[in-house]
């Protein structure tokens, strides 16, 4: 009963966040934004019977990535955004299709309805930890190993590329 | 959990809430005094002895003296954040208390059956880890918005530090993890009941081998809540105050309600999941009308003995440098963790 309107307050929090964070002008308000998003997209997990993922979602996101951001806005102290208000050439060729194509998919989409098999039920989420587990480090052992090499040599490019910065 | 119906348990969900809050928000009060008087006693000084017998009504005064302040917001403050920071911080303290077992379950009459605890859910150490990284913008926001040097500082010592032990902080719970293989407070709590060979607890600490996982635990806690040794974002001798320079009156004792809170929350999560938890190192012969009383009595007895640790340690350890505090948390206690995880697991894996 109550959780189809949980759903809809989160959805709509979700969404009203994304908006702010794109309306905002100032940078830490922009990133509060995210992390308000992130924290709803957290709630909608819980909803679906995903406890594992929406911790880990708040964990990883809202508490580590976040944290960054925020570190990183305050340590450049950087200011209030200045726009003029005329969109980018970049935008007006590449961005408003990208926008149209990306929403007539959602529409479509949610106007077909996919599969009977594909949809997900409102707390009927089959993957608690150890089910999470077991596909990551059994069944997709191969991709997640090669996904933290992937993020190893991402870290390794940042040190040098800041060493580089650092002898000059 | 048994309830005949849903306003019942909504009645008992509300006493619960209620007595923890007031409980822990005594604890938080009386820590503060446990702290001056300790403290006091090893510099050779009396601590707090005016107000009441042994000062021991001194929170109050300290209560009163502070809502009674004048609450100043400086001008050049953002204020939004500046009001939401506190807010954010106490608020965050409280949400990981409810997550906390302190004790068995509880009959009350023949079929109201209660866990004492506010929320049992499955992921309960996630959501606290959760709750515990987001606290940080407690913290970050409250020196940013302040727009004072000095807090700044403060902020950014503090989620640099705050993230870098969280790291630290996870790695050395995977351990007790493998071993009650659950997620769940009360599960791993309930594992560790009984003795081995008759007279040693089955905590994690002892027959689970995890001394090692406890000290980096208690290390990166200690960090986490910005206590000394680890206190940088709040060196008085460097940066007047940190973070709470600019806060006044209630705003200022709300952060320092959250620091204390977070002090017992981290005595909470220790004693759950290294020490048994409610189970008591000795066998008890109570009567029946006590046997639900004791374990949360043992309970208690093992957080006070953390924050007793907490302010011992403060008032024995000289703070440290930042750059030795980044180089602890990175280079000894990560390697360490992982190094238990794996020496765990080895065991857990030969064993079975």
């Amino acid at each position: 009963m109550i959780h189809p309107v949980l759903f809809f307050v989160f959805a709509a929090v979700a969404v009203a966040g994304a908006i702010n964070l794109l309306a905002q002008k100032h940078p830490i308000n922009s990133a509060l934004s995210l992390i308000v998003v992130m924290g709803a997209l957290a709630v909608l997990y819980l909803l679906l019977g995903a406890e594992f993922v929406a911790a880990i979602q708040v964990i990883v996101y809202a508490g580590a990535v976040m944290v960054l951001f925020v570190f990183v806005i305050m340590l450049l102290n950087a200011g209030e955004e200045e726009h003029d208000g005329a969109a980018s050439r970049v935008a007006k060729i590449f961005g408003y299709p990208a926008v149209a194509l990306g929403g007539g998919a959602l529409i479509y989409a949610l106007a077909t309805r996919g599969a009977p098999g594909m949809q997900v039920e409102i707390g009927r989420f089959l993957g608690g930890t150890r089910q999470v587990g077991r596909l990551l480090f059994r069944d997709f052992l191969l991709p997640f190993e090669v996904t933290s090499v992937l993020i190893l040599i991402a870290i390794m490019g940042a040190v040098v590329l800041g060493r580089r910065g650092g002898e000059q | 959990m048994d309830y005949p119906d849903i306003a019942t348990f909504l009645i008992v969900s509300v006493v619960k809430i209620a007595i923890v809050i007031v409980v822990l928000l005594t604890a938080v009060a009386y820590t503060v005094w446990l702290e001056r008087k300790l403290v006091g006693h090893i510099q050779n000084r009396w601590g707090p002895s005016r107000v009441g017998p042994f000062g021991l009504l001194q929170p109050l005064a300290d209560g009163l003296k502070l809502i009674l302040k004048e609450d100043l917001t400086p001008p050049h403050v953002y204020r939004p954040i500046y009001i939401l920071a506190p807010i954010l911080s106490l608020t965050l303290a409280l949400t990981s208390i409810s997550l906390i077992p302190f004790g068995n379950f509880l009959h009350i009459g023949k079929n109201i059956t209660t866990p004492l605890q506010i929320s049992d859910i499955n992921v309960g150490l996630l959501a606290i880890l959760g709750v515990t990284s987001i606290s940080v913008y407690g913290v970050a926001l409250s020196g940013w918005s302040s727009n004072n040097k000095y807090s700044l500082l403060g902020a950014l010592r503090a989620s640099a530090q705050m993230v870098s032990y969280e790291l630290a902080l996870g790695l050395s719970l995977i351990g007790v993890l493998i071993l009650s293989g659950s997620l769940s407070l009360r599960d791993i709590v309930d594992k560790q009941a009984g003795r081995v060979y008759g007279f040693i607890p089955n905590w994690n600490f002892f027959t689970g081998f995890q001394f090692v996982a406890f000290f980096i635990y208690l290390m990166a806690a200690y960090a986490e809540t910005n206590r000394t040794p680890f206190d940088l974002p709040e060196a008085e001798t460097e940066l007047v105050a940190g973070y709470h320079t600019e806060y006044s009156s209630m705003k200022f004792a709300i952060f320092f309600m959250a620091e204390y809170a977070n002090m017992i929350t981290v005595g909470c999560l220790a004693t759950v999941l290294f020490f048994g938890g409610w189970h008591g190192p000795v066998p008890s012969f109570t009567p029946a009308l006590l046997k639900p009383v004791v374990p949360v009595l043992w309970f208690m007895v093992k957080v006070f003995f953390f924050l007793f640790l907490y302010i011992w340690v403060r008032g024995t350890l000289p703070r440290f440098r930042y750059d030795q505090l980044m180089a602890f948390g990175w280079k000894v206690l990560l390697p360490l963790a992982i190094a238990n995880v794996v020496v765990t697991s080895l065991v857990v894996a030969l064993r079975s």
